[in-house]
């Protein structure tokens, strides 16, 4: 019988022939990623245990990116363990100050994570990197400091689901709205301990950043991670990036899968996710009039060039509604520096919004655009649970970047058509 | 073990965010995070809880981030055990690696309310509520990490390694 992808690179990681759903395996990681939340955990179990260490100083990576530039002094604090423990272990991908970008973002960019990874990070969105035809996973802190001495991990091999997807996208409809409304579907708990992995004819003709939006959310239906098979488009992102060699899988035509499900995406409109769980999603036409204070654009799941850029053409010439903030955050160095080539920064400052420096931010409601009692915002994040982005009593609406950017000027939830100019 | 207290019942979906809010994640003292464990479901909840009381919750607990903190806080602040009709995947591996007992049990949560005097034995993965008189089978912990409980969690068991093979 065929293997998946997911199988496939699970099986040659833990040096076997083959697994099965349900097995349980000890794999050896490609890369162990920490952040300036979930390392300081992991060190201290390092320490704990007596390790001296790390099993590899190019492959675990830190990145501080939750609450920096440090927001107050426990924050400072906890960076300060994982500056400490870098430059006592050498680690070759730590990054300070100016090259601080969200780890999602930045490990892909930077090349540190290639196809026919295995990935753990002590972050829920490390699946993000399923979009390069990784396996990659989130785990928790004393996962990470286990793998950061030992090079391994455990796992239980999940069944997978497949989602095909077919039809042309509409216009202001991207991966992100793909994600949402596959949520939608199937709930947050829809794909609990599984892949879900993402196919079909809809899925070959998505930008890398569009693949990177979806797989990020594979997390918000409970799985254990999403994934693409790399193709063309993954080749061409990766290459002149990837820092290793690198091997791609695909799935068998007979592997096997718990379940199949068919989308026809030319019927699917820009999404919104209501308070308070990504699969209250609703198409816009049936949003309603939805008044917001606040509107970030940013996150892991879409802070990358081409959803700046889509922003841009939606803030052309307009102008941020009265009394709303418009917070933009680019997600890395690489993304700030070009968004300003690019001649980005003029709209968004002519539409007075807010750049911010590469940090998630808000996004966990930590610092740089925290919501008071009783406001509302709409962000291109992840999440929307209770309190996600300050106050208990604030609530959060997910969309794309388009819709968020025709929000901010109209102070309501709006279609970027209500906005746009051009054309 | 037997473990014994009050439940405190909570729906499905409890997410990692209402467990422990991101705006205390600045720091990882236990002591400090259990001052706000479930503040977001339950604003009273941290100072009523008492040592050994048992968190009883719907379907999906502990979903969204990938944060041990939100196991530590439980177990910070009493907790001695978590029944739920499923868990997040990750919360699931934590609490396992950071040694708080889970159960996964539908029919428990189903037949427990808030405040009932409920009795777990681990050993047997058996449920009682004393309240109302009612025995409940948990579904069995699977082997491996039965393993890993033993040998004192995830990092005990690496430790072990460390001394064999000597890094
Ligand atoms: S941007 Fe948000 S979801 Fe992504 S890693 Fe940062 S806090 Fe987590």
């Amino acid at each position: 019988m065929g293997m998946t992808i997911t199988e496939k690179i699970l099986a040659d990681h833990a040096g076997r022939k083959e697994v099965f759903p349900g097995d349980l395996i000890q794999a050896r990681v490609d890369i162990a990623l920490g952040n300036d939340i979930t390392a300081p955990i992991a060190i201290g179990q390092f320490r704990r245990i007596g390790a001296r260490e790390v099993f590899d100083r190019e492959r675990v990576v830190l990145v501080p990116d939750h609450f920096t530039p440090n927001k107050d002094i426990k924050s400072a604090e906890q960076c300060k363990v994982l500056r400490d423990f870098a430059r006592e272990q050498g680690i070759i991908h730590y990054f300070e100050g100016g090259e601080i970008g969200i780890e999602h973002a930045l490990l892909p960019e930077q090349g540190i994570v290639v196809p026919g990874d295995l990935v753990i990070g002590a972050d829920s969105h490390t699946c993000t990197y399923g979009a390069l035809g990784a396996f990659a996973t989130g785990v928790g802190s004393t996962d990470l400091a286990a793998a950061m001495v030992t090079g391994e991990a455990w796992f239980k091999v999940p069944e997978s689901m497949k989602f095909v997807y077919y039809g042309k996208l509409g216009e202001w409809v991207s991966g992100k709205d793909l994600i949402l409304y596959t949520i939608g579907d199937i709930g947050v708990d829809g794909a609990l301990y599984r892949a879900m992995e993402f196919t079909g004819e809809t899925i070959r003709d998505l930008s890398m950043d569009s693949r990177f939006a979806l797989c990020n959310m594979a997390i918000e239906a409970g799985a254990k991670n999403g994934i693409i098979a790399p193709d063309e488009v993954t080749e061409g992102y990766v290459r002149g990036r990837a820092k290793r060699p690198y091997r791609l899988y695909r799935s068998d035509e007979d592997a096997s899968y718990v379940d199949v499900r068919e989308y026809d995406v030319s019927r699917i409109e820009p999404q919104v996710a209501f308070p308070h769980l990504p699969e209250n999603t609703r198409g816009i036409s049936e949003v309603g009039r939805i008044e917001i204070d606040q509107v970030v654009i940013g996150s892991c799941t879409n802070g990358r060039i081409e959803d700046l850029r889509i922003a841009a053409r939606v803030l052309k010439g307009n102008r941020v509604a009265p009394y709303v903030r418009l917070i933009i955050i680019p997600a890395t160095p690489l993304i700030y520096h070009q968004a300003m080539e690019e001649g980005l920064f003029e709209i968004f400052l002519e539409a007075k919004a807010v750049i911010s420096p590469p940090t998630c931010g808000p996004c966990l409601g930590g610092h740089m655009g925290i919501l008071a009692k009783g406001e509302r915002a709409v962000a291109t994040t992840n999440r929307n649970f209770v309190g996600r982005m300050g106050h208990p009593d604030s609530e959060v609406y997910l969309a794309n970047p388009a819709v968020a950017a025709a929000s901010a000027v109209k102070g309501y939830i709006a279609h970027p058509e209500e906005v746009v100019k051009e054309v | 073990m037997k473990l014994r207290g009050r439940a405190w019942k909570f729906g499905p979906d409890i997410d990692t965010d209402r467990i422990i809010p991101a705006r205390y994640l600045n720091t990882s003292d236990p002591k400090e995070l259990a001052k706000h464990c479930m503040e977001d479901a339950d604003p009273e909840f941290a100072k009523k809880v008492q040592p050994g009381d048992i968190i009883v919750a719907g379907k999906n607990f502990g979903c969204g981030s990938s944060r041990e903190h939100a196991p530590i806080a439980i177990k910070a602040a009493g907790v001695s055990c978590v029944i739920a009709k499923s868990f997040a995947r990750i919360f699931f591996r934590n609490a396992f690696n950071t040694g708080l007992p889970i159960l996964e049990c539908e029919e428990a949560v189903e037949g427990i309310d808030q405040g009932d005097e409920v009795e777990v034995d681990l050993g047997k993965g058996e449920i009682r509520n004393i309240t109302k008189g009612l025995t409940f089978k948990a579904r069995p912990i699977p082997p491996f990490m039965e393993s890993l409980l033993k040998a004192g969690g995830l990092m005990e068991w690496v430790k072990q390694r460390l001394e064999v093979g000597g890094r």
